[in-house]
């Protein structure tokens, strides 16, 4: 993917090591789910039912660490004006926003089983995640919703700072609302046995492993795409910017592709 | 100020090819200013605050009808109550920079030589006293038209807690404004973002409010639980200080 740039700066390598990681993200996918089948023991009120804790709680919780990551990454935007760290923040988010689709299914089926409902509002960690969830839903509408890509990346950032930190204080609020009328058995980890603790944290490490990379294929493949269009444009002799109507931010303004620029400042 | 002094102490101090010192106005002034504008804006067009206590009392009849009952009282009362004021700010919300994004006002406000928090600092406040007048309206028209037990005793509490939940309403109000007021859906987006974002000031609200506005409740007996006003507290100030710090980010161009 190296390749020598008139300006003689080399342009950002989001493909790099993406193959080792994602060897390890499937390694540790294999580990995670043969020590949860075949290692944790079953639990004696729930049997085999928990189990889904294992894939449950990981997503969860990398799903709260991705909407937070991404308003650290808007704050280093709005610091720097770099518009990288935009498209970061906003790969960030949508691939969170994903995992928070998969969170509120995995939830559901696990209250289906135990507690016989689809949908438990007594449960605070439900409510605040659904919350959570709705206003991040908003997020991609609000970038579609703004033309100029600079002024979009600038809303977006302010957006992921606000609500990366509405996100721990919707948990306090809601959990304030909610008297603990289910035992929290699985809370945390300390309260687990050993085989349950090793476990989780093993599944927790492939979920986080799997979010790095599913993000950087996401990066990857939108930086490679957007170079791919640049130089199809440039062999067609076809200079102007010509956008198409998007919610991701794209990088032709951002200084990715050096060549295209020398070769516009040329003409 | 003190470029200002600085230039008559010592004029040969600075050297020739120096920029005269950018001189800035006070904040308050700015703020008072802008927010005298904007209350005598609404004073002659009254575009926002009647439409929203119109809302407001069309809601109470739409809730009498859609839950059938004469009278409400307690988590139901409170719960009308709040989801009512919070459609109506919503209302004033949307309308809140219209003028500045229509009209050029943005421009013209950054073409000023002030502080830019100014602005937020006086759109908070206008709609503030947005919320104050349609409370003035709202409240006793509830207290007419559904609430069962009587408005008085519990008085003292629910102004406490609606000035609290006022304040909140209106930091993440000025924001979400502004933040939707220059998009393509913004009478969509608006409600879609605040919404979310206000459901804390919901649940601390009408669980505050929910023990006052229950049958034999005295003045001075149980006021709101404490830890709901806290709660609300807390969220207007982080709310607040979050706002400060990234509303100046929204008016750049």
């Amino acid at each position: 993917m190296e390749r020598s740039t008139p300006t003689g700066s080399r342009p950002f390598a989001y493909g790099r090591g993406l193959r080792t990681l994602s060897i390890c993200t499937v390694l540790a996918m294999a580990v995670a789910l043969g020590l949860v089948f075949f290692y944790a023991p079953l639990e004696a009120e729930q049997g085999f039912l928990q189990k889904i804790f294992y894939v449950h709680v990981p997503l969860a919780i990398i799903t709260l660490c991705g909407f937070v990551l991404g308003g650290l990454l808007a704050i280093q935007h709005l610091r720097t004006r770099d518009q990288r760290w935009d498209y970061r923040s906003y790969v960030v988010i949508h691939m969170s926003l994903i995992f928070a689709i998969g969170t509120l299914i995995t939830g559901s089926i696990w209250a289906k089983g135990s507690w016989g409902h689809w949908w438990v509002w007594s449960e605070p960690t439900l409510v605040s995640f659904l919350i959570i969830v709705l206003l991040y839903a908003t997020y991609q509408p609000l970038r579609f919703a703004i033309e100029d890509p600079e002024r979009q990346a600038r809303y977006a950032s302010v957006f992921a700072i606000t609500a990366g930190a509405f996100v721990p204080m919707n948990f306090i609020a809601v959990r304030l609302s909610t008297a603990y009328l289910h035992p929290r058995v699985l809370g945390s980890t300390s309260n687990l046995p050993g085989p349950m603790a090793l476990t989780f944290l093993v599944s927790l490490l492939a979920m986080a492993l799997l979010f790095a990379t599913l993000c950087k294929y996401e990066l990857t493949a939108k930086h490679a795409r957007a170079q791919v269009r640049a130089l199809r444009r440039r062999l067609a002799g076809d200079t102007a910017p010509g956008r198409a109507r998007s919610a991701a931010p794209t990088l032709q303004h951002v200084g990715t592709v050096p060549a295209r620029a020398a070769g516009r400042s040329a003409v | 100020m003190s470029g200002v002094k600085e230039l008559t102490d010592a004029p040969e101090a600075v050297p020739p090819a120096a920029p005269p010192p950018r001189r800035q106005t006070p904040l308050w002034a700015t703020v008072r200013a802008l927010l005298r504008k904007e209350l005598l804006v609404e004073l002659r067009t009254l575009e926002s605050v009647p439409g929203m206590s119109l809302f407001a009392l069309s809601t109470f009849v739409v809730f009498h009808f859609a839950l059938n009952r004469n009278s409400v009282e307690g988590d139901e009362a409170a719960g009308i109550l709040w989801v009512t004021l919070l459609f109506a700010a919503i209302l004033g919300v949307n309308r809140l920079f219209v003028a500045d994004a229509e009209e050029g006002g943005f421009d013209a406000f950054l073409l000023a030589p002030v502080e830019r928090t100014a602005l937020f600092v006086a759109k908070v406040l206008t709609l503030l006293a947005y919320l104050v007048a349609l409370e003035l309206v709202a409240v006793p028209a509830f207290a007419l038209l559904l609430l069962g037990p009587a408005l008085w005793p519990a008085l003292p509490g629910l102004l406490a807690t609606l000035a609290l939940g006022d304040l909140g309403v209106a930091v993440i109000g000025t924001l979400v404004a502004a933040l939707a007021v220059r998009t393509r859906a913004r009478d969509l987006l608006g409600p879609l973002l605040a919404l979310p974002l206000l459901v804390p000031i919901v649940i601390g609200g009408s669980r505050a409010t929910a023990p006052l506005l229950v049958a034999g409740h005295r003045v001075g007996v149980g006021g709101p639980p404490i830890r709901w006003l806290l709660t609300l507290g807390l969220y207007d100030l982080v709310f607040g200080l979050i706002a400060y710090a990234v509303f100046d980010f929204l008016l750049e161009d």
